[in-house]
């Protein structure tokens, strides 16, 4: 092709692209940037693959269920296109780990699918001055723009302020038609292949919008706001905020999000129930090795999140299992990979060990 | 008669139409008329004050009526506004799943 030609391939090999979050929009966006050879793909999630996914994140199959998205990503890529390398961040993306993670690419794809996320990926781009590949995704209708803070404007610009929890439907009640994040993905990752070739005109200053229930790609022209708050002459965000205060609602999935509620176990009653009859019930703590330093519950059994799909023979289904973690986050989590594979008698610690020491064990600190 | 394009998230606002004609000469009438036809709709796009909300945005044709003349930025008849909000989505709630399961 000779708007690419060798010279072309040489500037994909040498590309860096981040891409957050590997779910609907990533999964496109993944096997494409893979396919067109760019050279260092790095791709940020925490989840693992459910049959829930299957319907819109491509990128996963049946034979990855259960085991961590951004390695079932990765594996997908690499049998697409051996040749270039994909770094993995299993964790989620936050204001305390964001800017490390970014530093090192060059264009950063937002695949996020919620408020959260999506301010941080657009703070993050604007205070590290890189191009921010926009795409988003509701029931039948997709935007998808490049936020480029260097030469036009970003997502503040056009949205200042995230809507309030409930003003607006949430995803929860639409959910998104299984092929719309094909079709906006895909986008996103045409308008990375421009920016790092070099050719055509990005989407820089627009936003196309589709629908897919009219077949409508429509386009509006975006300018930069004089009064945004990270990228206008007086800023008033210098530095990465707290997105979940900022929006309201979490970004990543805490205890009341990701299972209900009859799957809590509040520490009180937690106390009560080994103090009762301690020894049908196994502890399982899913933090990392070096959270122990800070605080710990006698008699549980360490796990990392991580590990647990690996290790998963070690626990016995017919045990009544408690997952803890710092605040119910990650064991959440861990609760839902562990139902995927069949366990049933599981309860996780609502509010983590966090809340235990609140509660019932105040020698320990919260953290 | 100027159109304004309502976005699918807020069509349950408006008997699922995805365009309204509405009278007036400029942005802020024919929004007047528009949200007097389905006055539920108004608390999503406009505060207490008055204003827009920040997180929506209203064109006319191809530009930000922001970066026009706001509410008073005058209309021809084959004017369209286009809504704007944010959204973000494609995540389920993973409760419905857990569920299930746990009924088995």
């Amino acid at each position: 092709m000779p708007e690419v030609g060798l010279e072309g391939q040489r500037k994909l090999k040498a590309a860096s692209v981040l891409v957050i979050g590997t779910g609907g929009l990533g999964s496109p966006v993944g096997m494409y940037l893979a396919a067109a050879g760019v050279g260092h793909i790095g791709l940020v999630d925490y989840d693992v693959v459910d049959y829930s996914n299957l319907q819109r994140q491509v990128i996963h199959g049946t034979s990855g269920l259960g085991t961590l998205k951004v390695e079932s990503a990765r594996q997908r890529m690499l049998d697409i296109n051996p040749d270039i390398e994909v770094e993995l961040y299993n964790e989620p993306f936050t204001s305390e780990n964001a800017m490390r993670i970014a530093q090192d690419y060059e264009i950063l794809i937002d695949g996020t699918d919620n408020f959260p996320t999506r301010y941080l990926v657009n703070d993050v781009s604007v205070l590290l001055g890189k191009a921010n590949v926009y795409g988003s995704i509701f029931r039948f209708e997709g935007q998808v723009s490049v936020f480029d803070a260097r030469e036009g404007p970003c997502y503040r610009c056009l949205f200042p302020e995230p809507p309030p929890p409930g003003l607006v439907p949430s995803c929860a009640e639409g959910g998104v038609l299984g092929v719309l994040p094909g079709t906006i993905g895909t986008l996103q990752a045409t308008e990375a292949l421009k920016l790092i070739l070099g050719i055509g005109e990005p989407l820089i200053g627009r936003l196309m919008l589709y629908n897919a229930l009219d077949m409508s790609f429509e386009f509006v022209n975006l300018r930069k706001n004089p009064k945004c708050k990270i990228c206008g002459p007086e800023p008033e965000v210098t530095e990465l905020i707290d997105y979940e205060e900022f929006c309201g609602v979490p970004g990543h999935d805490h205890d009341e999000g990701a299972v209900g509620g009859g799957w809590d176990i509040t520490a009180i009653e937690l106390a009560e129930r080994l103090r009762n009859d301690g020894q049908h019930i196994k502890l399982i703590d899913v933090r990392e090795p070096h959270e122990l330093e800070i605080s710990k519950i006698d008699g549980a059994k360490l796990i990392p999140l991580g590990q647990l799909a690996a290790r998963m023979s070690e626990l016995d289904s017919a045990d009544e299992i408690v997952l803890f973690c710092k605040s119910g986050t990650r064991s959440a989590r861990a609760l839902e990979l562990l139902a995927s594979a069949g366990f049933r008698k599981m309860k996780n610690l609502k509010g983590g060990i966090n809340a235990w020491a609140r509660e019932v064990d105040h020698s320990l600190p919260v953290y | 008669m100027p159109t304004v394009r309502i976005p699918t998230p807020l069509r349950s606002y408006t008997g699922g139409q995805s365009e309204v004609q509405a009278h007036g000469n400029t942005v802020a009438e024919v929004m007047d008329n528009f949200l007097g036809q389905y006055p539920d709709l108004r608390p999503h796009l406009y505060n207490g004050n008055g204003e827009l909300r920040a997180f929506v945005n209203l064109f006319l044709n191809e530009e930000n009526v922001r970066d026009l003349q706001g509410g008073e930025t005058a209309l021809q008849e084959n004017d369209r506004l286009v809504l704007i909000p944010s959204i973000a989505g494609g995540r389920y709630k993973r409760i419905a799943y857990v569920t299930q399961f746990n009924s088995f």
